[in-house]
């Protein structure tokens, strides 16, 4: 430990009270952030100059040099297949939209029962929840697909959109802000005035963990975005197809022809845009430190 | 004698009422916990428990010919350990189990350790473009893995990639993304590229919470930035990094988006690269579901064992630390 420290320490005779203001201590993290954030923002960078390209461009000009066929692409990508690109994006919404919104008000819903009662089962029911955060989500579509074709449900768009609702992070995560943020005398003094439960919960608990819901949406809703394997296993008609799995059936159509190559790459610098402007939009109203926080011991 | 008789008369109200406070109490909430979970737990049961126990059923039983020629059917019966068996003692599965450990052993360490730097990196208090860096390299989270897969792959593939231009000008030739050796970095920098961000905004707040004085008085001591990072700053954000590695690890299992949709552009990937890949086509193109769910739990098993291995060895290391 001590050996690598001496190593990896650039500067070891820093004698110093004050903040440091030597100019490598402030030039090499500096270089290095840059740095990183160059490499995260290459591909970003990259498929909106390819997507800028027309079908021959893509294959002979320099790949950093914009080209000329930015709209006949964007022109391209919506009339494919009588705008079924458009299609796409409105069940991604869709999807992850209604999900996120269901599983939000699921989650809080647990979160605060597991947090502010006392009852029989309450541990059960926690860690068997819990224990579902470390079952690969991915193996889990596989049967998720045979059942719902035992009950006609697969094909449907149900069948991407039940399974989305349920999230052991996002239980997990109101239980740890329910805990937090809301004090048991608040509750007690609502329960003393003759309040229902649901009335306790729907108008005194809610308002106050509107950060954590906000929190568990955006995750979630990310996350039902960015999901592959669930739509890709449990839809067979292209019209119900998120963004994820239309781009990917547009891909390995492509091998060995440019135009639908030129296709995917639109489709990828179109897809990415919401998402990116909503992450950043909503960056601030991220309580982060809720996941960071809520493990300690 | 009056010391023992207080309490109780202090703490005493007519026994009546007071036998119907705790009525009071505890009749009301006692539904309204299990309807408050009701939803979570019905749909957890539907969506994660009967498909568990469903996949486990499976995986004992095994499709025979009964009969023989054209009269022959298929019966489903108890197979035992037999699709077990099959899993450890297909070759094609182990090569497969052995690329995620090659490509697990790549992209865990290097998305831990980058997310850590970046995170240590933004809490120098002399360090500028933060807020720059923050937002930049938390952009990829925003993109999904497929789409990630897509643009990386088009960056690897001989003649639409940017760098291969570069090299190619430069004299040196295609670099080789999509051949053998390099394949598993080209795989695994697509999951670095899309988890440091996250990763390092969780130990970075994680980081925030550390109490100034603690950096107060490591400066005072002549600490310089380096020391304080590694004997303040990584110790006490040991929860977020056992959090950000077990979740990385169980995220390098999943492998499957990445290796499908590089597939189209190179013949090195085949259709049982990863063992989901191969757990894709045996449950979907090949018809074989007992050995899909037989996979699916070794899976599943592997993934539970790592895990408590992970954070096994981090509590024990965290017991031994308090001891000295």
């Amino acid at each position: 430990m001590k050996s690598t420290m001496k190593n990896l320490d650039v500067h070891p005779v820093a004698v110093t009270g004050r903040v440091d203001r030597r100019p490598h201590t402030r030039l090499l993290p500096t270089f290095l952030l840059i740095l990183g954030s160059v490499y995260c923002l290459i591909p970003v960078v990259w498929v909106f100059v390819a997507a800028s390209k027309s079908d021959g461009e893509l294959f002979s000009t320099f790949t950093f040099a914009p080209g000329t066929g930015l709209f006949s692409n964007l022109g391209d990508l919506f009339a494919y297949e009588n705008g079924q690109f458009a299609l796409w994006a409105a069940n991604s919404v869709l999807y992850a939209g209604v999900g996120a919104v269901l599983s939000t008000f699921v989650s809080t819903m647990a979160g605060y029962a597991l947090a502010k009662y006392e009852f029989r089962g309450r541990n059960l029911i926690f860690y068997s929840i819990l224990a579902g955060v470390l079952i690969p989500g991915i193996t889990l579509a596989i049967p998720q697909y045979l059942l719902m074709s035992q009950v006609g449900l697969a094909g449907n768009p149900l069948s991407v959109l039940l399974p989305s609702i349920i999230s052991p992070f996002g239980i997990y995560l109101s239980r740890v802000y329910c805990e937090s943020a809301m004090p048991k005398e608040t509750l007690e003094a609502a329960r003393i005035d003759g309040a229902s439960e649901w009335r306790t919960f729907s108008s005194i608990a809610l308002p106050l963990l509107v950060p954590g819901m906000v929190t568990v949406f955006l995750l979630q809703f990310v996350g039902i975005w960015n999901n592959f394997l669930l739509p890709f296993v449990m839809l067979s008609d292209q019209d119900n197809y998120p963004l994820t799995v239309g781009l990917f059936t547009l891909l390995s159509k492509g091998s060995g022809s440019p135009a639908l190559y030129t296709l995917a790459i639109t489709g990828a610098a179109v897809s990415i845009v919401p998402l990116i402007a909503l992450v950043l939009f909503l960056q601030r109203f991220w309580k982060l430190d809720l996941i960071s926080g809520g493990i300690k011991g | 004698m009056s010391l023992t008789s207080a309490p109780p008369t202090i703490a005493s109200p007519p026994p009546g009422s007071r036998r119907s406070g705790i009525r009071r109490r505890s009749t009301r909430p006692r539904f309204a916990p299990y309807l408050f979970s009701a939803p979570a737990v019905l749909l957890y049961i539907l969506f994660t428990l009967v498909p568990v126990v469903y996949t486990v059923w499976i995986s004992f039983r095994a499709y025979r010919l009964q009969g023989s020629g054209i009269g022959g059917r298929r019966v489903d019966v108890f197979a035992g350990f037999d699709n077990y068996a099959t899993v450890f003692s297909d070759s094609e599965m182990i090569a497969g189990f052995l690329r995620l450990l090659v490509y697990g052993l790549i992209a865990v360490p290097l998305t831990l350790g980058l997310a850590l730097l970046f995170a240590l990196l933004l809490d120098v208090p002399a360090a500028r473009a933060k807020r720059f860096s923050r937002t930049a390299i938390f952009i990829p989270y925003a993109v999904p893995g497929i789409i990630a897969a897509l643009m990386w792959g088009f960056m690897y593939l001989p003649s639409t990639s940017p760098f291969s231009y570069i090299t190619r000008a430069l004299g040196f030739g295609t670099i080789p993304f999509l051949e053998s050796p390099g394949l598993f970095g080209s795989l695994a920098n697509i999951a670095i590229w899309g988890g440091v961000g996250f990763n390092m905004i969780i130990i970075y707040t994680s980081l925030r919470s550390i109490p100034v004085e603690l950096y107060e008085s490591a400066r005072l001591d002549g600490a310089t930035e380096t020391q304080m990072a590694f004997l303040i700053k990584i110790p006490l954000t040991r929860p977020a990094l056992i959090l950000t590695g077990v979740f990385s690890l169980i995220g390098a299992l999943q492998l499957y988006a990445e290796p499908t949709t590089l597939k189209p552009l190179t013949s090195q990937i085949t259709q049982t690269w990863a063992p989901l890949m191969t757990i894709y086509r045996d449950a979907f193109i090949t018809d074989n579901l007992p050995a899909a769910a037989a996979s699916s739990t070794v899976l599943a098993l592997g993934t539970l064992a790592v895990s408590a291995v992970v954070l096994w060895l981090s509590s024990s290391r965290r017991k031994a630390g308090a001891r000295s």
